[in-house]
């Protein structure tokens, strides 16, 4: 579809363009005034140009869970991608299944975040929880508030739990979109199963995967609710990912410049990322 | 998928293949249940507990309760410092709905029809905020709020929740417009009527699946965040969320009303998605299939 030029559109997104400058534009730019100074007080505060930047760039709270993030999330894609795309692949294609299973499929994104954790925090314990006593009663010992391991493994569970369903949603919606032709044509040419897969459904499911996969990165790179309630960031700090340093630094400890400095090279780890999901799906668009 | 592969018989024809369609079919139907039960155990487990007692939870571990009690809800229904937080949360969410689609609405029809001055860098310049880690803006979104007087009201939070959501339903909705024909604009032009009219009377009711999905996601975004919302109230707008956390008392945890707030912040996700369970498919496609 051709556009048309025309400027005077700007007026239509100029509601957006205010709105969004109130509330991103000018707090952001409150977080950089803060990053270049040293504030003591209100009214005593000193410039100190990039030394926050410098400071935080060599900081190991700053190292260890960037590496920690970049851990997580690529466990995270690794899993709930695959297994997002199977279970697309295994639901109902019509009827009231199909629409029974996509309402089940989606209650957990309809969780507020909090209760996500709260509902494993349950689950998980030995004492009063299924999945804990379940897990122990089998010989193993697992205790998700004491053992660095059983912590990583509930909340990476707890993240398939959560939010592998979107993947599923978004692929289910794609597969929808594959006329029934292309399979007749594989049926006549006596494809396998693998063949469908490989050159029909996958294909046609690299847009949806492509928004699935920017989601899921930006979403798991940004979690801090769901793991803060279930574990605290703890046993010590190897739970304790990119947002719960940054919110320790800033309101638990008040290092606001530290933490502004530390806010900023975040916000731009994503966006970098972020911006290269974008141009894929730029070109993507562009070659439909 | 394979299910509609499989369907016509008339291709494998023979008995062997019938009976590979049957084992197919009900390998998948196993798989699916298998990972709809996964997802379901922990959301039982969460409400088995509501219906029990402290000493119940705390006793013994017990499929079902075997003492089935509604008190743990009357705790909550009781109490306006409980049920306001459902009323807050309500509130908020749906100024924010309300806010992000009369916003977005116009801006998803520029971006979709028009070329302007700088339209691809607003574009990625909106997403970006999608891409905001909320941690980044906790601060100063404290400070803007309370300087401006909207510290603790539901306006502050729906503003704030406008920071993602708000990207998000352009995004959405300049998917859906863009799956209507631009001759469609052309011939209501043409036809004599003004934009607002055409706008209103024609263009909008032609994309209302893409609305109500907006409408939804927006609802979901904003329903289960907490990490802003909780910094930017503390008593009139409190979410239910937020005052979950104060069943951690000097006793130790109310297992069982806090079992029973985490059950009924999940009922209205359930009311609103069956509502739009028929176009959700597409819209986590954000309107791109």
């Amino acid at each position: 579809m051709t556009k048309v030029e025309n400027n005077k559109a700007w007026f239509l997104v100029l509601p957006v363009f205010l709105l969004v400058a109130f509330s991103a534009v000018i707090p952001l730019m409150t977080v950089v005034n803060y990053s270049v100074q040293d504030i003591f007080d209100q009214h005593t505060a000193y410039f100190v140009g990039a030394e926050w930047y410098r400071e935080m760039l060599q900081d190991p709270r700053l190292h260890d869970s960037l590496l920690r993030q970049f851990i997580f999330s690529g466990c995270v894609l690794l899993i709930e991608i695959p297994l997002g795309i199977a279970v697309a692949l295994m639901m109902p294609t019509k009827g009231r299944a199909a629409s029974l299973c996509l309402i089940l499929l989606a209650i957990p994104l309809l969780i507020p975040w909090n209760v996500v954790g709260t509902i494993w925090q349950v689950f998980g314990r030995a004492d009063i929880g299924l999945f804990g006593w379940a897990i122990n009663s089998l010989g193993i010992d697992y205790n998700y508030a004491a053992n660095p391991m059983d912590a990583w493994f509930t909340v990476l569970l707890m993240d398939v739990w959560h939010w592998t369903s979107l993947v599923a949603l978004l692929c289910y919606s794609g597969l929808r979109a594959i006329p029934e032709a292309y399979y007749q044509a594989a049926r006549i040419d006596r494809a396998s199963k693998w063949a469908i897969f490989r050159y029909i459904q996958l294909p046609k499911l690299k847009s949806v995967l492509v928004i699935g996969v920017l989601l899921r990165f930006m979403d798991s790179f940004m979690i801090y609710t769901e793991p803060f309630v279930l574990t605290g960031g703890g046993p010590g700090n190897s739970t304790t990912f990119l947002s719960q340093t940054l919110t320790k630094m800033a309101v638990g400890q008040f290092d606001l410049g530290p933490a502004a400095a530390f806010s900023l090279i975040y916000f731009l780890i994503v966006l970098l990322v972020s911006w290269l999901f974008f141009t894929t799906i730029s070109h993507l668009d562009k070659a439909k | 998928m394979t299910a509609t592969i499989n369907k016509p018989a008339r291709f494998s024809g023979v008995n062997s293949g019938a009976k590979r369609k049957v084992d197919t079919q009900l390998r998948r139907k196993l798989g699916i249940s298998a990972y709809i039960l996964f997802v379901l155990v922990p959301i039982y487990w969460l409400l088995n507990m509501s219906f029990k007692s402290n000493e119940e939870i705390l006793g013994g571990l017990s499929l079902w309760p075997q003492n089935f009690t509604l008190d743990n809800y009357a705790v909550i229904f009781s109490d306006p410092s409980w049920y306001m937080g459902y009323v807050n949360s309500m509130t908020y969410v749906s100024l924010n709905v309300i806010i992000t689609l009369l916003v977005a609405l116009p801006a998803a029809y520029a971006f979709s029809r028009y070329k302007f001055t700088g339209d691809k860098h607003l574009f990625f310049w909106l997403l970006t905020n999608r891409m905001a880690p909320p941690a980044v803006f906790l601060l100063p979104f404290f400070q803007l709020y309370s300087s401006v007087g909207l510290f603790d009201t539901h306006l502050a939070v729906a503003l704030a929740h406008c920071l993602f959501n708000v990207p998000l339903a352009v995004w959405i909705l300049e998917g859906f417009m863009s799956g209507v024909p631009r001759e469609i604009d052309e011939t209501a032009y043409i036809d004599g009527y003004s934009f607002h009219k055409f706008f209103l009377k024609i263009f909008l009711p032609l994309i209302r699946s893409g609305i109500g999905v907006t409408a939804f996601f927006c609802f979901m975004f904003s329903w289960v965040e907490l990490l802003l919302a909780r910094t930017l109230t503390s008593v009139e707008a409190k979410p239910i969320a937020a005052i979950m956390t104060r069943t951690v008392g000097a006793t130790g945890i109310d297992w069982g009303v806090l079992a029973a707030a985490g059950v009924l912040t999940i009922i209205p996700g359930l009311l609103v998605i069956w509502f739009v369970r028929n176009h959700v498919a597409k819209g986590f496609a954000l309107g791109r299939v």
